[in-house]
């Protein structure tokens, strides 16, 4: 369970995020829908206890992020913005890296490698170094890496960035996986489609306010749109994307 | 809270085991260019020096018929006389273009002149911008004067006069340098060198694991993790200072080895070098390098790529080096608050042990003490620049 509520983040005279507030529930996908822009990973960077929120709490599992950050990441997987990994380690020996940070014993990081090597279909490169992954490896290795320490929230920061058609599918099921777990996934995305295919809730974010949220078709209701592209645009409304904030 | 800092180290470590760079600059660097470098100068320098003295000078002699004794003289003096035919312009231009080192003009007036008892002219053209020729046209000049000295006491003898009349000095240079301190002057290089390879060392392990972490967007999923912060900065100064001290030692005992190789008693000189010397050098150096791996963790930090941390690491790296300039320089000797110095203080104190002269524990103490303490400062200062939301970049 992932909860923002108010959340309010200025960089100088710039007010990036004004006042956020939403939920994602525990086994289900939420996509934080937004412009280039509109402060999703600014959002989701106090949603996961690198930014303290200049108003506002954000609460993991009910663990306030900023009060209890050391607590709250226990219980939080990060794939941040453009994630890389250490071209100089394997793939698994980045997973056991992170283990190691997440206060994993040796037997528990190394059976949880070899269990998310299994999941995420990493076998074939797991033994190799980074250097030289293709996208989709090094997204697989970054993603395995933040689920270590078996997190019961995941929080994903433009994770389809840069990826390939066969990449992005296999993402999509892993999501799939997780939610069916019964992990709260929450993950941002500019792109429509994807939020569509694949989400539960949308939380739709512009200028650095909430504009909408619900389900998919809930927002095509409001917005009164056939495709959700068109809700996107109503919803958003013209130069939003033209506010010159960081993402 | 250190279990994590160690588990930051042991990562930083073995990964940069496998940098081909980080292993370069560490490894091979310091400990193999370091002293081949100065192997090159002390040899060059001791070659120069020896070889000089006995070496034939040849030069070329323009009417060289018209002083037949002068030549048959320097002949015998060692110096190989090629006969050209050159005005002036062809003189200046043979030795600018290199074609002769050294041309010496016998006008036509010397023999007249000489026979006279006139001063005999003679025009030495050499090229004062060219180093090397130094020592040939301060030798050729010398043996010049030889053969005028001699002409001069034939003349007062044949006058009746005592030539001791026109040497009323006699001058003698008494050198008391001892073979150490002349071998200093060599070794003067030595702890420029080995402060500079210790920092090269950890220079790229402190851009890799700060700048090089940010780049490729690995810092902030480390921040995710329930480590401190603190600990992850201070694991990196660690797995930094960690291969400074390779560097450091291994650069030292290269060093030795060469000093060994080198010889140096056959030219009159020794060098206080053995083990144990290099042992205490290694022990008055390693206070500094908290100080040095925490300065480049610091600066690194500020940088918003590996490239650019490699500029001002480059910039970095001299900043030790000033005080030894200064202190060659402005020629100081040791005092305690000019112990107080880091890196200044370490270059006296390698002075003295390889002067084989005492240490007061009064300057170790001051030296250790401000390194450390300037060590440890710069390390909270890496470690406040972590705890900002602006590392981030």
């Amino acid at each position: 369970m992932i909860e923002a509520r108010g959340l309010v983040k200025r960089f100088g005279a710039v007010e990036a995020v004004r006042g956020v507030s939403f939920a994602a529930a525990d086994g289900r996908i939420t996509g934080l829908l937004g412009p280039n822009g509109a402060g999703k990973s600014t959002t989701l960077r106090m949603l996961y206890t690198l930014l303290v929120p200049d108003a506002g709490e954000a609460r993991i599992d009910g663990i306030s992020a900023t009060a209890d950050a050391t607590t709250a990441r226990q219980h939080l997987g990060v794939l941040s913005h453009n994630a890389g990994v250490y071209p100089l380690l394997t793939a698994r020996e980045n997973i056991l890296y992170f283990g190691e940070l997440y206060g994993l014993g040796r037997a528990e990081r190394e059976r949880r490698a070899d269990e998310l090597i299994e999941l995420l279909d990493m076998r074939d490169f797991a033994a190799r170094r980074a250097k030289g992954f293709s996208q989709g490896q090094k997204l697989k290795t970054a993603l395995a890496r933040a689920l270590v320490h078996n997190p019961r929230n995941v929080i994903l920061d433009e994770p389809t960035n840069g990826l390939d058609v066969m990449a992005v599918r296999s993402l999509r099921s892993l999501l799939g996986a997780l939610r069916g777990a019964g992990h709260c996934v929450l993950f941002s995305s500019h792109v429509m489609q994807e939020v569509a295919g694949l989400c539960d809730d949308v939380v739709v974010i512009a200028q650095g306010t909430v504009v909408a949220q619900g389900a998919p078709d809930a927002l095509l209701k409001s917005a009164n749109a056939a495709t959700l592209e068109d809700a996107f645009v109503a919803l958003v409304g013209a130069g939003a994307d033209a506010n010159g904030v960081r993402t | 809270m250190i279990r994590l800092l160690l588990t930051v180290f042991r990562k930083e470590f073995f990964e940069n085991l496998r940098d081909r760079r980080t292993i370069f600059s560490a490894l091979v660097f310091g400990p193999l260019f370091g002293p081949l470098l100065l192997a090159i100068t002390l040899q060059i320098s001791l070659n120069r020096n020896q070889a000089v003295a006995d070496e034939p000078i040849a030069i070329a002699v323009s009417h060289s018929e018209r002083a037949p004794n002068l030549m048959a003289w320097l002949r015998e003096q060692n110096v190989s006389i090629e006969a050209v035919k050159l005005d002036e312009a062809g003189a200046r231009a043979a030795v600018l273009g290199k074609q002769h080192k050294l041309v010496l003009e016998v006008p036509a007036d010397y023999g007249s002149r000489l026979a006279a008892a006139e001063p005999a002219p003679l025009l030495l053209y050499a090229d004062a911008s060219d180093l090397f020729n130094d020592r040939s046209v301060d030798r050729v000049r010398a043996v010049l004067n030889q053969y005028g000295q001699q002409i001069a006491q034939l003349r007062l003898l044949v006058r009746g006069i005592d030539p001791m009349i026109g040497a009323p000095l006699a001058i003698q240079d008494v050198d008391v340098s001892t073979p150490s301190s002349r071998a200093l002057l060599a070794l003067g290089m030595l702890s420029y060198l080995i402060i500079f390879a210790m920092l090269m060392g950890g220079m790229y392990l402190a851009i890799d694991s700060t700048a090089g972490e940010r780049e490729r967007g690995s810092l902030e999923p480390l921040f995710t993790t329930p480590a401190p912060r603190r600990a992850i900065v201070f694991g990196k100064i660690l797995a930094t200072a960690a291969y400074m001290l390779v560097s450091l030692t291994l650069t030292v005992t290269a060093c030795a080895i060469v000093v060994r190789f080198l010889k140096l008693e056959n030219f009159g000189m020794s060098a206080n070098l053995g083990p144990v010397t290099a042992l205490a050098i290694i022990g008055v150096t390693a206070p500094l390098i908290l100080a040095g791996a925490s300065l480049m963790t610091v600066v690194a930090s500020f940088t918003k790529s590996y490239r650019e941390a490699q500029t001002y690491l480059g910039f970095v790296l001299m900043v030790p080096t000033l005080p030894l300039a200064f202190v060659t320089f402005l020629n100081l000797k040791p005092t305690l608050p000019l112990m107080a110095v880091p890196s200044l203080s370490q270059h006296f104190l390698m002075t003295s042990l390889l002067r084989a002269e005492p240490v007061d524990p009064a300057y170790l103490a001051m030296s250790v003490g401000v390194s450390l303490a300037l060590g440890l400062v710069l390390a909270g200062i890496a470690a406040w620049l972590y705890e900002r939301e602006a590392i981030l970049g």
